[in-house]
């Protein structure tokens, strides 16, 4: 009989607990300190020589709060590729935790399954203290939508942490992450919506934006918090990002399963 | 306990296990010899159940790894070829934590955990980080780990390379207290010193199917003669004079002849010394031994390197 997923990941608890505890310190600094520095920086500062009309920054008042929530998706999307890289490729080939994890009366989807609950905390604990630190600032424009950006922080969160999972356990070179890093995480950032309304990038590229999933996120997170919420294309940015994270999964453990089937 | 008839294991169009039987009964200590890529950790891996078969049957202590993989493993400790401990933890959360993947309960886990670490002498190591341990540390911790769950079997492959031989000893007497106390066990290796003192049983694999089955005495009797005799004869000039040497002592047994020297292979090695003297020869260094598992294992396997 074979554990259930819940049965499966829970029993890893304790093994990421002690992960959590030798980690957090570093994930302080990634996670607080330098996203506070992107707010500061393009934020405030640049933002100052940035006229905030609402007709040209969808709807926000000032450049601060059109760019807040696009930093906190893509910041969420940047814990998650972190998290299942480097971390997955040295549990496969450097440590090689995850075989003698399967050893046991584990089966790869439980360790894919505690893996990315693992992710979900860190995002959500680094989005979570992102948002608070930023309420102070006047950026969010009612009580409720802050909340309902959180979630969709995670949502994208989660899509890219699937997608990247099966990615890195398909990848034998850590050289492949740096070709992930300038050619999908630096242009997605710069891209997606986060730093300027994607209708600048032209009618071209502004669909190619709007087929990433980053876009979808930074999308539902800005509607949130400045209020502008148009239910049916938020409901279109949650399905595509429920898809990525459906799909994603299934890449992630039939990847995960042939690697460690692997000579 | 472990019963497989024609199994065979393939990565693509490589086959590295090509269809073998194996029967390892309860309480007995099992080996796999075998030189690199004979298949003995691809099958070691089968056994384990987290390597599907590609063919034939497997049965591990009565189940099917295909439907009872997690029931299977429930019950087996693996210790691998390479150390897989977390290197960032201490040793004894190491074992800890691998309890809890078995779902032992906490404290259960503990009391184990202290019993492990007496066992294998690291208990003044409990709070030491990994990483600082010697080799042999290393795997007696890693033979801990496998025994969190009271393993019925053991699947060891190969337990001691790359240590000292002090190190060596002191494991082969771990596994030695773990047989008498009726844990089975299943043992890769390529050394064949290990294999006559910790093996019953074993069989020989060679380029994925077995070559030879038996006891360690049973094999060499079977492909081996009871002494070999070995003579280094002067090399003179350019040319290796054992190969002119070998063709006037041919009838004294078989022979191997190798650059350095030739082996004799005959029931008495004293005798076979008397007559190459009788016969005029006169080599610079004799030696009469024994013969050893490793003579069996070279005849069926080859000299030739693997990589």
């Amino acid at each position: 009989m074979s554990l259930t997923l819940a049965a499966g990941a829970l029993r890893q608890t304790d093994y990421w607990w002690t992960v959590f505890k030798r980690t957090w310190k570093g994930g302080v600094i990634s996670s607080f300190v330098s996203p506070l520095f992107y707010v500061v920086a393009m934020g405030v500062l640049l933002g100052g020589f940035i006229e905030g009309d609402p007709a040209k920054l969808e709807g926000a008042t000032s450049y601060l709060a059109f760019i807040v929530p696009g930093l906190v998706a893509a910041h969420a999307m940047q814990i998650a590729v972190g998290e299942t890289t480097y971390p997955v490729m040295g549990a496969l080939k450097w440590h090689k935790t995850y075989y003698s994890m399967i050893a046991t009366p584990l089966e790869p989807r439980h360790l894919v399954a505690a893996n990315l609950m693992f992710v979900l905390f860190r995002l959500a604990t680094a989005c979570g203290v992102f948002m608070l630190v930023l309420a102070p600032f006047g950026v969010f424009e009612s009580w409720w939508g802050p909340f309902l950006a959180f979630g969709s922080q995670l949502l994208v969160g989660m899509a890219f942490a699937t997608l990247v999972y099966g990615f890195s356990t398909r990848l034998y070179s850590e050289q492949g992450f740096g070709v992930l890093f300038r050619l999908g995480v630096l242009p997605l950032t710069l891209f997606s919506g986060a730093f300027f309304p994607i209708t600048n990038l032209g009618p071209v590229l502004e669909w190619v934006a709007r087929l990433t999933p980053l876009w979808h996120g930074v999308n539902l997170s800005r509607m949130f918090c400045l209020d502008t919420v148009d239910w049916s294309t938020a409901a279109i940015n949650v399905a595509v990002l429920v898809v990525v994270i459906v799909v994603g999964w299934f890449w992630s453990v039939s990847g995960l399963e042939k690697r460690l089937d692997d000579r | 306990m472990i019963r497989a008839r024609g199994l065979r294991k393939s990565f693509g169009e490589f086959e590295a296990v090509k269809g073998i039987d194996v029967d390892v009964r309860r309480g007995e200590a099992f080996g796999f010899l075998g030189p690199n890529g004979a298949g003995k950790s691809s099958t070691m891996r089968m056994i384990a159940s987290v390597s599907p078969i590609s063919g034939g049957s497997l049965e591990i202590l009565g189940m099917d790894p295909a439907t009872d993989g997690p029931a299977i493993r429930g019950r087996l400790g693996v210790c691998p070829q390479e150390d897989t401990l977390d290197n960032e933890l201490n040793v004894r959360d190491n074992l800890y934590i691998y309890g809890r993947y078995f779902g032992i309960p906490k404290g259960e886990v503990n009391s184990r955990v202290d019993e492990l670490l007496e066992f294998v002498s690291l208990t003044e190591k409990s709070r030491s980080k990994v990483e600082d341990l010697s080799g042999g540390m290393k795997r007696r911790l890693t033979i801990a780990r496998s025994l969190v769950n009271n393993p019925d079997l053991l699947l060891l492959d190969e337990p001691t390379t790359g240590l000292d031989p002090q190190a060596r000893h002191v494991l082969w007497d771990q596994l030695f207290r773990l047989k008498q106390a009726g844990v089975t066990l299943v043992i890769t290796t390529h050394y064949m010193d290990e294999a006559e003192q910790l093996c019953d049983r074993l069989v020989v694999m060679d380029k994925g199917l077995i070559a030879a089955e038996g006891s360690p005495r049973q094999l060499i009797e079977e492909h081996s003669t009871r002494e070999v005799a070995e003579l280094r004869f002067a090399i003179t000039d350019e040319t290796n004079p054992h190969e002119a040497i070998a063709g006037k002592i041919e009838d004294l047994g078989r022979l191997e002849v190798l650059p350095d020297r030739i082996l004799v292979y005959s029931p008495d090695g004293e005798e076979v010394i008397a007559k190459v003297h009788e016969r005029g020869l006169d080599p610079i260094a004799v030696l009469v031994r024994r013969s050893t598992l490793e003579d069996v294992f070279l005849k069926l396997t080859g000299r030739t390197l693997v990589d």
